[in-house]
């Protein structure tokens, strides 16, 4: 018996309603979770004690100030080599070979999967360059990693950017780097930032590439040179020895937290100079 | 009476890729007059201007010819695009007010000279504003945001941000399409004005706009320069079929 | 004078672009100079084909996870395409403004939660599941499978979305006015059209879950041989990298760089073919 083509398109409706229910679903689920599990050990002598007993007691501070520092220093070098790369792919140079090459290099590198930036990072920072475990090692790797993604964003944000401004800005006399810098990058800043939030973001979320540059050090890094954990790494090893539940869960709420934060921020300031001036 | 030449274009002749755009024009353009370029669209009058501001070394694929002085000093071979056009001011057939406040749009060349002064450059943007007939009307406003104005006092700010350069040529490519007729006529009236302190080029496909604002009229058609003497002469008696027909508006 | 500065710039500029060029070179470089010389010692063939997995007596066969890896992101692509597909197609052929500013943001939290975060979840309550239901350990290919479907979800939902939105309008209408019902014009139009962008979605898929690692670690055990049922469980290149490199030496260390290499050519055509599908969809 043929089901007539309208019920067929009935069930199907309501199929996908459904399905669009169920996924997000999951993230709720997942969410819910690790927030219903962890937030009764999370307390401010959490986030701003050291860990004892390996973790088995105490707080996270070192590993979050460990984030934190890898974070901003991998951003500290990325952005400007990211950015000056969009620069001169939009405003410097026209489409060419020479630009193709170049694109071609940077989806190269954003292809690569993390455990490959670690072995790598691992043999060329820590050993090769004798640079051991370290938060230089780390940052290093990571600024390489993230570099893709402040590309794409900056050169997304700076095309955006009407023709016309820069029109105007040669017309009256600007040179092309007074028209960059005072037109062009304060009309792209919002497209610019966000790319840099969702860089972040990575960073912190980031773990085979940390763990095998940062290392693990259970410490306060207080120097480049020294070893030391993120979040997602500390909370890596406390799932894997299975050292405590209750701190796992804890540490695993106040990553996602810190995620959820950087992206909502991510896109605030997106929306908000977006309005401001259109 | 013997009128001094601002800029002296001999031969000049300009192509995209395969398509010529401008084919031999000689024009002299006289100082502290308007000058109305007119024509049809896609007759070269606004290549013609892009090249005097050099805004088309932004263009791939261009190729030129001939001669384009201004005061004498050849401007193609031996002066900076980025000095150029601090000398030559521009105004556009859409108004394109800079994303800040309308202070700032005004403030935004004498900056880039190294003007920096809050005192000289208040002063300056409101020489500027009073000179495009827009400073009764943003006065009480200056740091609110340009892109609040209307169309026609956006073309205004548009003008006076040139101003505000104290160029020596202002040029304006249809300044007032879209625009409402008192807007028109406000900045029609401030060009009136300004021609005594400045070299004015109007370029237009409105011949009635020509014909009311310019001292000397130039008509372009398809690259050449058909006709060009005295707004009057020209208008009340064409020498060529083709700019008798224009103005009459057989075509356009 | 300001035209020598505005040179400079561009220099300093241009140095800054070439740098992404200069760490693709350092890294495939690094990678490449560890890792080939094993190649060269004990043999491609006995690498790639090998069946035994024990560097310290010199047996450096990585085909178990060769496959493991290719099985594991099989799964994660059953787990996850059909769903992934049919959530884009709700997203642009369904769903009003409403939906579409929920899920936007539910699918960039999805895809920002960490993958450590996945396994752990992953080991606490999907493999249990998988042990008590189904049999086994738990730690199997099913239960990796079900964590890589969810963690390529985002993926593989952006960019079917994309594909299918670029079909034209009147694609849509033209078949509505034929009298199809909604659904059969999706399945019978909008879908056909879309399936180069899709595919790419999914093949960019392929490349996230083989190239995934944390996750995978903590749910998939550490089995050294082909999983003969998706209950056994397996380690995959990914795997193999991770676990071992912390304490490897020697030879050891340099298999280890083997398996990267073979792991980056595998993700590197993926890519490039995924960009070619998306490439391609962009000229049409």
């Amino acid at each position: 018996m043929r089901i007539k083509p309208s019920i067929v398109d009935k069930i199907f409706r309501i199929g996908f309603n459904a399905l669009a229910f169920f996924t997000v679903g999951i993230l709720v689920v997942i969410i819910s979770i690790i927030c219903v599990k962890g937030f009764s050990h999370v307390n401010l002598e959490f986030i701003f004690a050291s860990p004892e007993d390996m973790g088995r007691h105490g707080g996270i501070f070192p590993s979050i100030m460990g984030t934190i520092l890898l974070a901003l220093l991998s951003i500290v070098f990325a952005t400007p080599l990211g950015l000056g790369t969009a620069i001169f792919l939009t405003e410097y140079t026209k489409e060419s070979v020479f630009t193709k090459i170049i694109r071609f290099g940077v989806e190269s590198l954003a292809g690569i999967p993390s455990i490959i930036y670690g072995l790598f990072g691992f043999i060329f920072f820590v050993i090769q360059l004798g640079m051991g475990w370290s938060l230089l090692s780390g940052v290093l790797t990571m600024t390489i990693m993230i570099l893709p993604t402040i590309i794409r964003t900056s050169e997304e944000a700076i095309k955006a950017v009407p023709r016309n401004l820069r029109i105007v800005s040669y017309s009256l006399g600007a040179t092309r780097w007074e028209t960059v810098t005072k037109v062009v990058l304060t009309a792209a800043t919002p497209g610019i930032l966000t790319g840099i939030m969702l860089s972040i973001g990575r960073v912190v979320g980031e773990t085979a590439a940390v763990i095998f540059t940062m290392g693990s050090s259970l410490r306060l890094p207080t120097s480049l040179m020294d070893s030391g954990r993120t979040m997602a790494v500390h909370f890596y090893i406390l799932a894997r020895e299975g050292i405590s539940m209750d701190k796992a869960y804890a540490t695993a709420l106040v990553l996602v937290l810190s995620i959820t934060a950087i992206n909502i921020l991510a896109y605030y300031i997106m929306n908000r100079v977006v309005s401001r001036y259109s | 009476m013997i009128m001094d030449v601002k800029i002296r274009v001999e031969d000049l002749k300009a192509s995209f890729g395969k398509q010529q755009v401008l084919k031999g024009i000689t024009i002299d353009v006289y100082q502290n007059v308007v000058t109305g370029f007119m024509g049809p669209s896609g007759s070269g009058k606004s290549t013609l201007i892009s090249i005097f501001n050099r805004m088309i070394d932004f263009e791939n694929g261009f190729k030129m010819s001939g001669h384009v002085r201004i005061d004498g000093i050849d401007i193609i071979e031996k002066v900076n695009g980025v000095e150029l056009r601090k000398r030559i001011g521009t105004v556009f057939a859409v108004p394109i007010p800079l994303p800040r406040s309308i202070y700032e749009n005004i403030a935004y060349g004498p900056r880039l000279n190294n003007i920096n002064d809050k005192d000289e450059l208040y002063e300056i943007v409101k020489e500027s504003l009073k000179k495009a007939y827009l400073w009764d009307e943003v006065k009480d406003r200056l740091t609110t945001s340009a892109l609040k104005l209307s169309g026609g006092q956006q073309q205004r700010l548009c003008l006076a941000r040139t101003l505000a350069l104290r160029p020596e040529i202002i040029m304006l490519d249809e300044p007032c399409s879209g625009l409402d007729p008192i807007s028109t006529a406000k900045i029609e009236e401030a060009l009136s004005e300004l021609k005594k302190d400045y070299t004015i080029i109007l370029v237009s496909n409105n011949t009635k706009q020509i014909a009311r604002i310019s001292d000397y009229s130039a008509f372009f058609y398809m690259g050449e320069l058909i006709e060009y003497s005295p707004t009057e002469a020209l208008f009340t008696n064409p020498k060529i079929k083709k700019t008798e027909d224009y103005i009459s508006g057989k075509f356009g | 004078m300001a035209f020598q500065k505005e040179n400079f710039i561009k220099f300093i500029l241009m140095v800054f672009a070439l740098s992404s060029l200069f760490f693709l070179f350092l890294i495939f470089a690094f990678i490449l100079i560890e890792g080939l010389p094993l190649f060269l010692k004990v043999g491609l063939k006995n690498i790639i084909f090998g069946f035994k997995w024990a560097p310290t007596k010199g047996s450096f066969g990585i085909f178990p996870m060769i496959v493991s890896s290719f099985l594991v992101t099989f799964g994660a692509l059953v787990v996850g395409g059909p769903m992934g597909l049919s959530c884009a197609v709700y997203l642009s052929e369904y769903s009003g403004k409403k939906m579409k500013m929920l899920l936007k943001p539910a699918l960039e939290l999805l895809a920002g939660i960490p993958s450590v975060v996945y396994g752990f979840l992953g080991v606490i309550y999907i493999v249990p599941l998988v042990r008590n239901y189904l049999g086994g350990s738990g730690f199997s290919l099913i239960a990796t499978s079900i964590i890589l479907g969810v963690m390529i979800l985002p993926t593989i939902i952006s960019i079917s979305f994309d594909a299918l939105m670029s079909v034209p309008k009147s694609f849509r209408e033209g078949s509505l006015a034929m009298g199809a019902t909604k659904w059969q014009t999706i399945y019978k139009v909008v879908i056909p059209s879309a399936k180069s962008g899709i595919m790419a979605g999914f093949i960019l898929g392929m490349g996230r879950a083989i190239g995934e690692t944390m996750a995978v670690i903590m749910i998939a055990g550490n089995a050294l041989k082909i999983p003969t049922s998706i209950l056994d469980p397996l380690r995959t290149l990914t795997g193999n990298i991770a676990l071992e490199l912390a304490y490897a030496t020697g030879d050891h260390r340099l298999g280890l760089f083997s398996t990267g290499v073979v792991l980056l050519v595998i993700i590197m055509i993926l890519n490039y073919m995924a960009n070619f599908g998306i490439k391609k969809k962009r000229l049409k």
